[in-house]
């Protein structure tokens, strides 16, 4: 048995970022472990721009906004090892991983940061019906095969589902010289960002087909083409309306889950809603020295608010790991009125009166609101909105003063309010 | 005239409206910073992108190095420029920020190397 301070569970952006700021809060003994051969995660096949304008003040690629972090790590000589998987994590914070170059080990952690990311829905999740012939990829696989790897999936290509990595690999396809016939979307709204249907698919005149879905793939050994149809409002395919589309390809962008078997092993309490741990406003989950950030936590449209909450999860590992008191009492934040869910979900009755960022989804497409923080009922801070999306984080920024009034308050609710009333 | 458009500066996506009853001076609102004005200007009498692509890698610890346009080219340009990136393989070892082909199609704008390679 080894031990250590503080484990981080992935290399990505936010096990990295977790990482600088515990260094940077006092802590030494810090060990990163990635399972991949390098540094840097799913940034590093993400080789298009419109990274790190909050953290950097300017437009990176992801490669670039990854190497960033892996330098600030090498100039701190923060220990990580590649090529090594995390087998388990218990409740008592035994880590054990695996690797060719280590064999399988054990770590006595007295904290631990999970920054492993979340991974793309498959197929199996959402069951579309046909044949079994090979052409079907995840997005973000293709996206691996054409950046990293340097193959191309295929030459005609339906892609299902309007979330940022279908539509980012709408036009990298396109780049690469492939045809990109249709994007198909089950919801009448994207789940992506505007900017991306504006500069992926209008750019390249590639149609996007809302409250469509697939209702059957055609090809015995490869795909030869789909079937497409228009669904009703409660989201069941109208036959009726059913069109072909020939293909050779078709990618997945049908939404990402947080990976968080590891968590479940150690009696982690998660989320129905964000598939991510329950959080206090420490980034810390139901056990004790147990901290989830990044898109383990909850999916995120953008690297630099994962980079922010990573190191909110950094600094407070630390601070527990040093025997910092904590305050017993807590309160839940409520969301209500068409809104999703809010992380952190739970704020501590402490006087840590730090801003603060709350991060909020809604349910649905919402026009002319007002995005409002309601404290005992007396508004705290309101928002207007021209236009609130499920595809749009809400990042709202308490500064110490509102985290004061937040933290002292006996009902603290988040909810939408249409500004026409 | 009012045009509606997303601004696509950075994942914000404002939501810009222009009043280009005078194209020599358009106005603009709805932005939050000033890029957004830039960018509906650009947008209503230049379109420009920047183009981020990769190039085949000889000898390097990886396939495929990972390239940007160092600023936004005019946007007919894309496809011209991408065809660029197919014609020549690149040598090991390479760094962030390095020079890959210079002055692409006269715009006086490089692809630069966004991935270090060993």
């Amino acid at each position: 048995m080894e031990f250590k301070n503080l484990v981080i569970i992935g290399g990505g952006p936010a096990g990295l970022a977790a990482a600088k700021s515990a260094y940077d809060s006092g802590e030494r003994d810090i060990l990163i472990l990635e399972r991949e051969s390098e540094l840097g995660g799913i940034l590093n096949q993400c080789i298009h721009n419109g990274f790190g304008l909050h953290t950097f003040k300017e437009e990176l690629t992801g490669p670039e906004y990854a190497q960033r972090y892996i330098d600030e790590i090498n100039d701190r000589k923060i220990e990580y090892k590649l090529n090594t998987t995390v087998i388990d994590v218990s409740r008592d914070k035994i880590v054990t991983y695996v690797s060719s170059n280590d064999g399988l080990v054990e770590i006595n952690a007295k904290a631990i940061i999970f920054a492993c990311g979340c991974r793309e829905r498959p197929r199996g999740a959402i069951n579309i019906a046909g044949m079994r012939g090979a052409g079907v990829y995840s997005a973000g696989t293709a996206q691996k095969l054409v950046n990293i790897d340097g193959y191309m999936p295929g030459k005609e290509v339906v892609i299902l589902g309007s979330g940022d990595i279908g539509l980012i690999m709408a036009r990298r396809m396109t780049f690469e010289g492939a045809k990109v016939k249709a994007v198909i979307e089950l919801m009448p709204f994207s789940a992506g960002l505007n900017r991306n249907i504006v500069q992926c698919l209008n750019d390249f005149d590639i149609p996007l087909h809302f409250s469509h879905t697939i209702v059957e793939v055609v090809g015995k050994d490869r795909v030869e083409s789909v079937l497409v149809a228009k669904v009703d409002e409660k989201l069941n395919p109208i036959m009726e309306t059913a069109f072909s589309i020939p293909c050779d390809t078709i990618l997945l962008s049908v939404g990402l889950l947080p990976e968080n078997e590891l968590a479940k092993n150690a009696s982690v309490e998660l989320s129905n809603i964000t598939g991510g741990a329950i959080v206090d406003d420490s980034m810390m989950t139901n056990v004790d020295g147990v901290f989830q950030c990044g898109n383990v936590l909850h999916v995120h449209d953008l690297v630099d608010f994962v980079s922010a909450e990573s190191e909110v999860a950094g600094q407070c590992a630390v601070n527990y790991i040093n025997g910092k008191a904590r305050s017993a009492e807590k309160i839940e934040i409520l969301t209500t009125n068409g809104v999703r869910y809010c992380v952190p979900e739970i704020i501590l009755k402490d006087n840590e009166f730090k801003p603060l960022a709350l991060k909020v989804r809604v349910a649905n497409v919402f026009k002319k609101v007002k995005l409002q923080v309601l404290l005992d009922d007396n508004i705290l801070i309101s928002k207007n909105r021209a236009v609130v999306a499920p595809g749009e984080m809400e990042n709202i920024a308490l500064t110490s003063e509102q985290v004061q009034k937040l933290k002292t308050a006996n009902k603290i609710e988040i909810k939408l309010v249409s500004e026409v009333l | 005239m009012i045009k509606e458009m997303i601004c696509i500066s950075c994942p914000m996506g404002c939501h810009l409206s222009c009043d280009i009853t005078d194209m020599n001076d358009i106005k603009v609102t709805g932005n939050t910073c000033p890029r957004g004005v830039l960018y509906a200007k650009d947008e209503l009498t230049q379109p420009k992108r920047i183009v981020t692509g990769s190039m085949r890698v000889v000898g390097g610890n990886k396939a495929m190095l990972s390239v940007k346009t160092s600023n936004a080219i005019d946007k007919h340009l894309i496809f011209d420029s991408l065809r660029l990136l197919n014609e020549i393989k690149v040598n090991a070892p390479i760094h962030i920020g390095d020079v890959m082909i210079e002055n692409v199609l006269g715009t006086g704008v490089n692809f630069v190397a966004t991935k270090e390679i060993l």
